[in-house]
């Protein structure tokens, strides 16, 4: 695929928009594959602005393009048109800049390496002092309650707090926005919600930014600010969905009426966007 | 004891040792019943009547077409521990060349530097193959067609053309060994090097990390394994070119040159005897390297 600069003066261009609070400015984006059955149309004219400290959910069934759309953020895959800046850079700006934190929907850990050298990864690669880089991998799996398991190897740990480990690498560097691929996916209900609670005070003490990929709603309209809803064929925004849900969120919040009549609006947001038919 | 034993693990075991024995014995079964069989022409069993006889004599030849196992052991013993290991001269103590050890070692040095050249120049391909587009197009065909060349063929070319610039002994049988091994180390490596998935690739990538960087921190520790698993092919082989490479120079000295000098001399014990030694040789280096690669992967947190 080309890694054509078209939407570079543009982002340029944009960034007196960035100066009132943008983090990421997503205009009239689409990204087209071509596959030998013909083109996906895996972005569709998608429009956002997230603003600094937001958590902002994708939400949508397979195929919707919110993967995707978080990985044109991360640079890791590039748009075929339309403007996006990632803090007021183009995303390969933002991504060489290590802007901010990748967690995929694996823990996606080095095996060979323990947990706390898998922490120290993105440090060592920064080429920080070897001080500095244990100092940090301490202090960061303390915050997902992983201390006394530094010297582990992946393999030790269950899929819950591998997965923590993975978050702890992407906040070892400090980013202040922090992408998360579908990151509790593969995990059962019961420890995801308690990574969720996690993540929610862990959100609250570093006021990140976090862009969040779910298909689950509970989650979604529990964790976030905003949720956007995604739909397929072609993937598009159908629907963005204030979450006023305000702080100090527990899990108890899920039986209020106001948090089911947010979870009700995704849900319609959901079956307006995709047939079930088919 | 294996009744006490309260893991699965140990009946499992004692299970493989059995059949294993089994299997040993019935070979060596059928090895003395081949004996008379195999050598019923020669002279000596000309004149014995008797079957028990006959078999007597056929398990005690000389120069038997089969020698039977015992004859073997007894002349590989002869020839190790019943020989004066080391022999005085000019120079001061040396090997002594009536002692199989004496050969092994000139086979084992020309088989370690061997191995050592092949599996780094099979590792310096795949490195090449795994970066570069066009090395994995240009390279791979001749890596594949090198290995359709029959080494017997080549080998002896090998060693005359080296020997008419100068070169003898050591080096030219090394090089045949490394020509043999680097082909599974370099095939090994390619998948070691290419098998980090997308997610811890693109990991790599979120950080902004040099292909350098990706290379040391990734795909080679990834690779080790597979590096592991290819050694072990690549060590046997690397002894099988070591011989085939003292067969041409009508070789004074290694287990290729007793192989060769006891079929001159219809010594057939004496060639068993070296295969023998060649066959534990390549077992001794294939348990170094499971051993190296235990040490090594039990460091990298693989699980027990």
């Amino acid at each position: 695929m080309s890694e054509a600069t078209l939407d570079r003066p543009e982002a340029q261009a944009s960034r007196g928009h960035d100066a009132a609070g943008g983090v990421i400015d997503i205009r009239d984006l689409s990204l087209t594959f071509q596959t030998a059955d013909g083109p996906v149309y895996a972005l569709s004219h998608v429009d956002l602005a997230v603003r600094k400290g937001e958590f902002i959910s994708f939400i949508g069934p397979s195929g919707c393009g919110k993967t995707t759309l978080l990985r044109v953020i991360a640079d890791l895959e590039q748009a075929s048109s339309g403007t996006i800046s990632v803090n007021g850079l183009t995303p390969e700006q933002a991504r060489l800049n290590r802007q901010y934190g990748y967690v995929f929907q694996a823990p996606a850990l080095y095996p060979w390496r323990t947990i706390e050298k898998n922490v120290m990864l993105p440090l060592e690669v920064f080429g920080m002092s070897r001080a500095e880089q244990q100092a940090r991998a301490r202090k960061y799996l303390a915050l997902v309650n992983l201390a006394g398991f530094e010297q582990k190897f992946p393999w030790q740990l269950s899929g819950g707090m591998q997965q923590r480990a993975s978050i702890a690498r992407a906040l070892s560097f400090d980013p202040q926005l922090l992408l998360m691929d579908e990151p509790f996916g593969a995990l059962d209900e019961i420890v995801r919600d308690k990574l969720n609670e996690q993540l929610l005070r862990l959100w609250a003490e570093t006021r990140k930014t976090v862009i969040f990929v779910t298909h689950s709603i509970p989650e979604a309209v529990f964790l976030s600010t905003r949720i956007v809803v995604m739909s397929p064929r072609p993937g598009r925004i159908i629907d963005i969905i204030e979450c006023d849900l305000g702080d100090n969120r527990t899990l108890d919040i899920r039986e209020t009426p106001r948090f089911l009549a947010i979870a009700q609006r995704v849900r319609e947001g959901l079956r307006a966007g995709h047939s079930y038919d088919d | 004891m294996s009744a006490a034993a309260p893991s699965r693990a140990m009946p499992r075991k004692a299970g493989s040792t059995i059949p294993v024995l089994v299997i040993t014995a019935l070979i060596m079964a059928a090895w003395y019943a081949a004996c008379l069989p195999m050598n019923n022409d020669l002279p000596q069993l000309a004149r014995v009547t008797g079957l028990a006889e006959r078999y007597q004599v056929s398990w005690a030849l000389e120069r038997p077409v089969l020698p039977a196992p015992h004859q073997i052991v007894a002349e590989l013993y002869n020839s190790t521990v019943g020989t004066r290991l080391f022999r005085q001269t000019a120079d001061g103590m040396v090997l002594n060349p009536r002692n199989l050890v004496f050969h092994a070692w000139i086979t084992l040095s020309a088989t370690l530097l061997g191995f050592a050249m092949g599996s780094l120049l099979g590792i310096v391909i795949a490195i090449g193959i795994v970066h570069s587009r066009t090395l994995s197009k240009s390279l791979m065909p001749w890596v594949i067609i090198s290995q359709t060349i029959p080494i017997l063929a080549v080998a002896p070319i090998v060693i005359v053309a080296l020997g008419s610039v100068g070169l003898t002994g050591l080096v030219p049988k090394a090089i045949i060994s490394a020509y043999l091994c680097f082909f599974p180390v370099a095939i090994g490596m390619v998948k070691g090097l290419l098998s980090p998935d997308t997610m811890q690739l693109d990991l790599m990538r979120t950080y902004n990390g040099s292909t350098v960087q990706t290379f040391w921190k990734l795909r080679w520790p990834a690779a080790v394994p597979f590096l592991f698993a290819s050694l072990k092919v690549a060590v046997t082989i690397s002894l099988v070119g070591a011989i085939v490479g003292e067969l041409p120079t009508g070789a004074q000295a290694g287990l290729g040159a007793r192989l060769l000098s006891g079929s001159y001399f219809g010594q057939t014990i004496q060639i068993w005897s070296a295969l023998l030694l060649a066959a534990l040789l390549a077992a001794l280096l294939v348990v170094a390297v499971t051993l190296a690669e235990r040490l090594t992967l039990k460091a990298m947190g693989s699980r027990p």
